[in-house]
């Protein structure tokens, strides 16, 4: 009995060692040199694994990173300046300056303004629905609102609001990684310019249809009027294809296109409540 | 033994409710909304404007390039639109809206010619490209680029699909059983188009009366030879590679063309067309179309003109009733769910059919259970419930590898699914997204 043991053990220990000495010299042979600091860099980065950068998680950028000769067009979205800094500093090199962003939806067609001309009972998603027909409702441009970009979202900030139906983004937790933007077929959610003191001024709308057909499928879409493009004084606001969109880096968020728009199609985002009837106070 | 393909199928209730309707002519509407894009390819250029007055058979829109197909003004009057319309899906595509006055034929149609002419195959395959035609059955593949072999490639017979394997429709089905003599002499034009002389007509045994008559007429025929082959009913029998299979025996290998096996698949309904444009100079401008459902109090097989408001036609045929839970155009199994019947019928509209609110609604979704009853029933050998599950994780790339693009969105999964999953929707994606891929390999 005791023999058997004896043996047992030593037979199993000497193929352990055997084994330890095989696996040594095959490791010198085939091992693969790594840079280390790629191993470091990925330590400073978020670990969301999101993707939001354009490689496939943390690890592929920080490889891209180090072997890449300067920063440009590489950047972590969601660590955001200040991540990139201490990288560009760790590799020797200067960050390139990106100012921060968030994910703005450009549609407001809540289920009040916007009616219902069809029922879908179809799958919940709104790549299979928009890739089958126009929509529930007369917009065939405007949100659909089964939230693909709600389930994308790695960081909870986006949610649906149960009583418009659309996506609402939480400024503090988005990060602008754009995978959103990327999930959403009808292209309605926009990285845009963060703004002083998270204030914003967007068009909240995306349809390109004239303006009879856009104002009988919902009462707040952007009907190319163009009184606003009229009413910028910084030329910010371009109109094609019966839609305005006004250039975040242009607009100096004076907010005079937001009084003039007849429809509302314009949206405000951040700033206080307007005092009733007074000019709007200019900011910056 | 009856022939059939070998993979998959299933076996639908077939509700030809409407096969003992003969073919009616739909009475003139008021408006006509004729879209520039109805078959598959660059939609026409159009080339009428606003106020022009026009006759039946007048070119409203050229073919725009090598894919694409003429647009012919299916009625006279005067045009008062071009512009987007919506169509069925809801979605606006360029359109040309004619208010009707009167019947004025294009001088150039022969209304009476029976006569074949004398013409080599690319004479045939012109006037088929001037008139317009595309396939029938509901691809709207233009049927002049189908006729032309590509070189190096080499067709060795003709299938006629009379399969028809759509539950409900019953248009080809009335199409063979009155129009024989003008469906045999189509046949032998596509043969003359494609220098064949071998050609088949492929009907499922639940339409006796059509392969009789054809059987009858094809034995009586001078010129090309043509068989009937009696096939056990299947769905989807009526697929190109599934009715390839039926017929010869040959399977498309995954990624190749039906050309690959030696065959040509035309519709009945386009050899039909076919010779309507050869013979007659006749633009395709009206098809025959089944309305038909459970609501409907007159369910019947019309030939109606191109731009025919889908509303006119349920009209017509009894009228929309309260319980009616969905209008799809085409058959239940392939038909799109039309949320506005403003539209204009085009010529790919091979039915319309209304469901009451229960046969339309899904069924509770629930967890797959791994039945395999879905790959069981795939006709393309795919597996539909590992291609959902990718494609609703958005693993496009790896999805590559089931062959999602070999899809013929035939519905056979979503059909069979015991747990009501949409399977269909997902691939159907994923086969969009993975063909975008493969696409942007290539160039």
């Amino acid at each position: 009995m005791n023999e058997t043991l004896i043996y047992t053990v030593l037979t199993l220990c000497s193929l352990g060692v055997l084994a330890a000495i095989a696996l040594f010299f095959v490791a010198k042979k085939f091992q693969v040199w790594e840079d280390p600091r790629i191993d470091d860099v990925e330590k400073m980065l978020p670990g969301a694994n999101c993707g939001g950068c354009g490689f496939p998680g943390c690890r592929g950028l920080a490889t891209a990173l180090v072997k890449a000769d300067t920063m440009e067009g590489l950047a972590c979205p969601v660590g955001g300046a200040e991540t990139m800094k201490s990288i560009a500093e760790y590799l020797g090199r200067v960050a390139e300056e990106k100012e921060p962003e968030v994910a703005v939806v450009r549609c407001s067609g809540s289920c009040s303004v916007r009616p219902k001309t069809n029922l879908y009972d179809g799958a919940q998603s709104c790549a299979v629905a928009s890739s089958l027909y126009a929509g529930q409702t007369g917009c065939s441009f405007g949100c659909i609102g089964f939230g693909d970009c709600v389930s994308v979202c790695a960081f909870g900030a986006l949610s649906m609001d149960p009583r418009t139906g659309l996506p609402v983004v939480d400024d503090e937790k988005c990060t602008a990684c754009g995978k959103c933007v990327k999930a959403c077929p009808k292209m309605i959610i926009e990285l845009r310019k963060k703004g002083p003191k998270s204030r914003r001024v967007f068009v909240s709308c995306v349809n390109k249809d004239k303006g009879g057909i856009t104002r009988k499928a919902c009462s707040v879409g952007c009907i190319g009027c163009g009184k606003c493009v009229k009413t910028c004084p910084f030329e910010a606001i371009t109109l094609a294809d019966n839609l305005a969109y006004i250039d975040p880096q242009k607009c100096r968020l004076c907010r005079k296109c937001v009084a003039e728009c007849p429809t509302g199609a314009i949206n405000e985002i951040g700033f206080p409540a307007r005092p009733p009837k007074t000019e709007a106070p200019e900011t910056k | 033994m009856l022939k059939t393909f070998k993979i998959g199928g299933i076996h639908p209730h077939d509700n030809k409710i409407s096969k003992g309707t003969p073919i009616e002519v739909m009475p003139l509407p008021e408006k006509v909304v004729i879209p520039l894009s109805q078959h598959i390819g660059a939609p026409a250029q159009p080339c009428v404007a606003k106020g022009d007055k026009v006759k039946v058979g007048d070119l409203i829109g050229t073919a725009n390039g090598f894919v694409s197909a003429n647009i012919h003004s299916s009625v006279s009057g005067t045009v008062t639109a071009v512009d987007a319309q919506p169509d069925a899906s809801g979605v606006r595509k360029p359109s040309v809206t004619i208010e009707v006055e009167g019947d004025l034929w294009n001088e150039h149609i022969m209304r009476e010619a029976t006569e074949l002419p004398d013409l080599d195959a690319k004479g045939i395959i012109d006037a088929i490209a001037a008139a317009g035609v595309v396939g029938m059955g509901g691809a709207t593949f233009p049927t002049q680029v189908k006729l032309s072999v590509p070189p190096g490639k080499k067709a060795e017979f003709l299938i006629i699909n009379g399969v028809e394997c759509e539950p409900y429709l019953t248009a080809d089905h009335r199409v063979m059983l009155e129009r024989p003599d003008e469906l045999i002499a189509g046949v032998e034009l596509l043969c003359r188009a494609l220098q064949v002389t071998q050609a088949f007509i492929g009907i499922e045994n639940n339409k006796p009366d059509a392969i009789k008559l054809l059987s009858q007429k094809a034995a009586a025929h001078n010129g090309a030879s043509i068989k009937v082959v009696p096939l056990k009913v299947q769905y989807p029998q009526g697929g190109e590679k599934q009715l390839i299979d039926a017929v010869t025996g040959r399977q498309v290998p995954s990624g190749a063309l039906p050309i690959d096996t030696g065959a040509v698949v035309q519709n009945a309904g386009t050899a039909l067309a076919v010779y309507e444009a050869v013979v007659k100079r006749k633009p395709l401008f009206e098809r025959i179309i089944t309305v038909t459902g459970k609501p409907l109090s007159t369910p019947r097989n019309l030939l109606v003109r191109i731009g025919t408001p889908i509303r006119s036609l349920i009209d017509y045929c009894g009228g929309m009733t309260d319980n009616v839970g969905k209008v799809i155009g085409g058959g239940p199994m392939m038909g799109r769910a039309a949320c506005n019947l403003d539209a204009g019928v085009t010529k790919g509209s091979s039915g319309i059919l209304l469901m009451d609110d229960k046969e339309a609604s899904r069924g509770t979704q629930g967890p797959c259970i791994r039945c395999a009853k879905c790959v069981s029933a795939c006709p393309m050998g795919l597996e539909p419930y590992l291609i959902n599950v990718m494609a609703k994780k958005g693993m496009m790339a790896e999805t590559e590898k089931l062959h999602p693009y070999d899809c013929i969105e035939c519905g056979s999964c979503s059909y069979t699914c015991p747990a009501h999953i949409p399977l269909l929707d997902y691939i159907r994606l994923a086969k969009g997204e993975v063909m975008k891929i493969m696409r942007a390999r290539k160039s």
